[in-house]
């Protein structure tokens, strides 16, 4: 819990402090009282020195500014947002630099609320561009029930001119391809769980990439947990609200939150803990949501939110099962390995690393504590590209230095920022666990399956 | 199912990143594993490893030439007195092992003294090479640098200070634009990350990479003057490369001048430590806080009271809400003073929060500092009491914790900021008790 909503500074960071009562939000954000938090910034600047945007970009004025001291002066006079919020990429590396546990991100995000609310025009390309971008989960169904039409039209140089003429989505990217078959329609195909188990259960929060892009990702982690006796539930869910939160579309977010904590909340009910494969997502369920809403429920999900690879650290001997395994195929030899931002917030960067060297013959080399740049939408639009490449080229020269060919990180986003900037085939840290646990060979029946 | 290792060392400031680096030189087989939660003080500090710059009892002497002279004379339960003098000596080589080549002023046991933004001198043990040429010893006439962005560093004033203070050598001092940084705010890591890429600019002569547009813009200035100094911001990954690149378009040697925080030579120092902890198999977890123990029984003491059972069994990590345990054999806790958050105060009481190990203070809060801002603050000595294992110790003296040691700011008994003994006093004492706790881990 932030200090926003304990306002002393010398409670023990993340004791219990139920006393309290979070503040709802909305309908009125800025009715939020984040002063104690404002209060107690020392201005030391650390939270300057981590933030990837202002290292890059003399027009951002970096988190100091957004978060306690455009608070500050809110509070004063009536002065309104100020415009560079929204060059902020909602990596969230301020947050946990500061020393003295000023809630900044919750600080940008409830300013980057406010600013769309009173300040941006809703008939704006800009607004517009935002808010497609923000919820691309909605347009994702529709490409992805005719997947392949849509990667030829996503494809088409004359697509992505437009996209940057009309709306200002750069043209400098590719479009991530859809699967022919989404996570969810595999999974119904298949009958759900094949594994019945009251005493061990999980609900998986899979997230729109790995179901609509990548839905061998969540293949993976259905498979590795089966491995581990595990009962799957996939219940109904919306997107996280990562892309929502960071273009200040805060309704959007909440609605998808609504769903999230309720479908979630009832898989609680039944007996499930909830892993998710997307850092970004188990990071707006264990963060984002608490320090944005209070939904009945909100708290005991964010508690019960894990990362898939250290629930299974914790709760089975995963290390242990690894021990002396190996992976067959040249895919899955040494790895360049990126911590996403979202992962180092939770403390989870140095996980990946430590799990894979128990596996023979698979090495992932870390490259380093820079941000990949892309940060989720951020990179997407045309003002940013040039400033998320200049963030990502320390990755990139890490990654070309790195004794391997392919990468791996557990961000979605961060995986198309590698890729577009190095090349490399990029894998999700499940997938090498799944071929290590279950074997390349059930991956291929699994294609089969799929297929 | 915990997360198991041999040594856990919590906090991930100069001394817990000492201490696990120790506990795996000692023990080469031993699993050692850091879990930190905020960033450290290293990215305030100047990056200037300071042993004892002036002595506890009697400061208005001066600067100390030699600071381990000094040593043997410590009050009885300062931490130097605690390890002794040969584990200070120790601590230091094993830094100097570190560091390697980033590091300078292993040549002497005297102190050294580096001039810093404000224009004083710092007597010092050992300072980042950036700052190897402007030593205020050496006697050549040096030009300083400053930059209108940046008002920290004020060139022709703390060169004019520089003189005042007796500096036998002449200082100038120069305010120029820096090429490519418009913001009167910029972050110290702009300045940085223009030089590191060496990123296009463009100033009044078109268009060059920052090296040599600042380069440019300094030699006109620039009269008999063998060497420059600058403030600290002279790149991050690449920052020798930067200052051999200005040296040789400037023919002259160039330094750095350590600045206020936040600081860049701390920086680099924080990620020199964190390579090291890489290359010696350290586990690290950071962005996450220790937030409570359970005892061998594995019954939760609760950390505001409880029987207490002498020996850790595992701790409790917090993961933005969800618990983690963490178990391992030895512990060390370097979380820091009052800054670093390891201490914490109330208004009834001054406390250790995760293992509620006990800290000698006054009843009374008004005995807790003394009206004179600049006297002798009881407060800045607050700390963890310990023995020469550096267990910390009950309030009867006793070990809290058979296998829980301490180090670094946590540490009471003395005040680094008035005897410049911080960075010393980290090294030491993580020193010893990691290489103690991996000893005993093995
Ligand atoms: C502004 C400033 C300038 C300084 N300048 C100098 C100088 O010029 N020369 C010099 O020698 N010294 C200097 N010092 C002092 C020196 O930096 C410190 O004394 C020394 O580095 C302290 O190191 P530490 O490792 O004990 O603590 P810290 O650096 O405070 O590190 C403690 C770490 O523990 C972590 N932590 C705290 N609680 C928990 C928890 N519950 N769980 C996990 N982790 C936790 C913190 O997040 C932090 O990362 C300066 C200090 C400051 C503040
Ligand atoms: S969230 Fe990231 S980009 Fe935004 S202010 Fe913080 S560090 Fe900078
Ligand atoms: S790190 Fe925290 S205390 Fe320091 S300037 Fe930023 S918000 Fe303020």
């Amino acid at each position: 819990m932030s200090d926003a909503e304990q306002p002393t500074d010398d409670h023990v960071p993340g004791a219990e402090e139920e006393e309290f009562e979070p503040i709802q939000v909305f309908p009125e954000a800025e009715e939020m009282d984040l002063r104690p938090g404002a209060d107690n910034c020392y201005k030391c600047s650390t939270c300057d020195t981590n933030c990837p945007v202002a290292e890059v970009d003399d027009e951002f004025p970096g988190p100091k500014f957004q978060g306690p001291e455009q608070w500050r002066l809110k509070r004063q006079d009536d002065h309104d947002i100020d415009d560079s919020v929204m060059k902020c990429s909602n990596c969230m590396r301020c947050d946990s630099a500061c020393p003295s546990e000023v809630p900044l991100s919750q600080m940008h995000n409830t300013a980057r609320g406010e600013y769309v609310e009173e300040q941006m025009d809703t008939f704006s390309r800009e607004y517009l561009r935002n808010r497609i971008l923000a919820n691309y989960r909605r347009l994702a169904p529709l490409a992805a029930a005719f997947p392949r039409t849509a990667n030829f039209v996503m494809g088409l140089s004359v697509t992505k001119w437009m996209g940057e003429k009309l709306l200002g989505i750069t043209s400098e990217r590719d479009f991530p391809e859809f699967a022919t078959e989404t996570f969810r329609e595999w999974w119904t195909k298949r009958g759900g769980a094949k594994v019945e188990n009251p005493d061990k259960r999980i609900a998986y929060f899979h997230g729109c990439y790995s179901n609509y892009n990548t839905p061998e990702v969540a293949k993976a982690l259905v498979r590795v947990y089966e491995h581990f006796g595990y009962e799957i539930m996939v219940p109904d869910q919306s997107c996280s609200g990562t892309p929502m939160f960071a273009n200040g579309m805060l309704e959007d977010a909440r609605r998808a939150a609504e769903t999230n904590v309720r479908e979630l909340a009832a898989a609680l009910e039944d007996g499930a803990d909830i892993v998710a494969s997307c850092s970004s997502c188990s990071m707006s369920l264990r963060q984002e949501y608490p320090e944005l809403f209070d939904f009945e429920n909100t708290e005991s999900v964010a508690e019960n939110t894990w990362d898939a690879v250290e629930y299974l650290r914790v709760h089975e001997d995963l290390e242990g099962e690894l021990e002396g395994r190996s992976v067959d195929g040249d895919e899955f030899d040494d790895f360049a390995y990126h911590a996403p931002c979202h992962s180092r917030n939770q403390g989870l960067d140095g996980q990946t690393i430590e799990v894979l060297s128990v596996i023979d013959g698979i090495e992932a080399h870390d490259v380093g504590d820079s941000c990949s740049g892309i940060s989720g939408t951020y990179g997407w639009k045309e003002e940013n590209y040039e400033t998320s490449m200049k963030i990502g080229e320390e990755m990139f020269e890490h990654m070309d230095a790195a004794d391997a060919e392919t990468g791996l990180t557990e961000c979605p986003t961060c995986s198309m920022q590698m890729e577009h900037g190095t090349g490399y085939e990029i894998k999700h840290t499940l997938e090498v666990l799944e071929a290590a646990l279950v074997g390349s060979g059930s991956a291929a029946s699994g294609r089969r399956e799929a297929g | 199912m915990a997360i198991e290792d041999d040594v856990l060392v919590i906090g991930g400031g100069l001394a817990g990143a000492t201490a696990a680096l120790a506990a795996a030189d000692a023990a080469p087989d031993v699993r050692v594993r850091l879990v930190t939660y905020k960033q450290s003080t290293l990215r305030h500090a100047s990056g200037l490893i300071d042993i004892l710059g002036y002595a506890p009892d009697s400061p208005e002497e001066g600067p100390l030439v030699d600071p381990f002279d000094a040593l043997s004379d410590l009050p009885e339960g300062h931490p130097y007195e605690r390890v002794g003098s040969d584990a200070v000596r120790e601590a230091l080589a094993f830094f100097d092992d570190v560091a390697g080549d980033a590091y300078a002023g292993d040549h002497t046991d005297a102190n050294a003294l580096v001039p810093t933004h404000g224009g004083t001198v710092k007597p010092t043990a050992r300072y980042p090479v950036s700052t190897a040429d402007g030593l205020a010893s050496d006697d050549r006439d040096a030009l300083l640098v400053g930059f209108e962005t940046l008002p920290d560093f004020e060139a022709p004033l703390a060169a004019a200070h520089l003189e005042a203070a007796g500096a036998p050598f002449s200082a100038r001092g120069a305010t120029i634009p820096f090429p490519g940084v418009v913001r009167d705010d910029a972050k110290v890591t702009r300045y940085a990350h223009l030089l590191d890429q060496d990123e296009t600019v463009t100033t009044g002569a078109g268009e060059t990479g920052a090296r040599e547009a600042l380069a440019t813009t300094v030699a006109e200035r620039l009269g008999d003057e063998s060497r420059v100094g600058f403030p600290a911001v002279l790149g991050d990954e690449h920052a020798a490369e930067v200052r051999a690149d200005l040296a040789a378009a400037l023919g002259a040697d160039v330094f750095e001048v350590p600045m206020g925080p936040p600081s860049l030579p701390g920086m680099r120092l924080e990620d020199l430590l964190y390579d090291a902890l890489e290359e010696a198999g350290v586990r690290v977890t950071s962005g996450v806080p220790v937030i409570d123990y359970e005892t061998a029984e594995a019954d939760a003491v609760a950390a505001d009271g409880g029987s207490g059972g002498d020996r850790i069994e595992r701790v409790v990590v917090d993961r933005n809400g969800t618990e983690i345990p963490y178990r391992a054999d030895q512990y060390v806790l370097a979380t820091g003073g009052l800054v670093g958050k390891g201490v914490r105060s109330e208004r009834e009481r001054v406390f250790e929060p995760i293992f509620d190990c006990h800290v000698p203070h006054a009843a009374d809060r008004y005995d807790w500092f003394v009206d004179d801002v600049f006297g002798d603050q009881p407060y800045a000595r607050f700390g963890l009491a310990s023995d020469r294992e550096l267990r910390p110790l009950d309030a009867d003296d006793e070990p809290e914790f058979s296998n829980l040691r301490a180090a670094g700011a946590v540490l009471g008994g003395y005040d680094f900021a008035a005897e410049k003994s911080g960075a010393g006093v980290s090294l030491a004492t993580g020193y010893v008790a990691g290489t103690r706790a991996g000893e005993e881990a093995e």
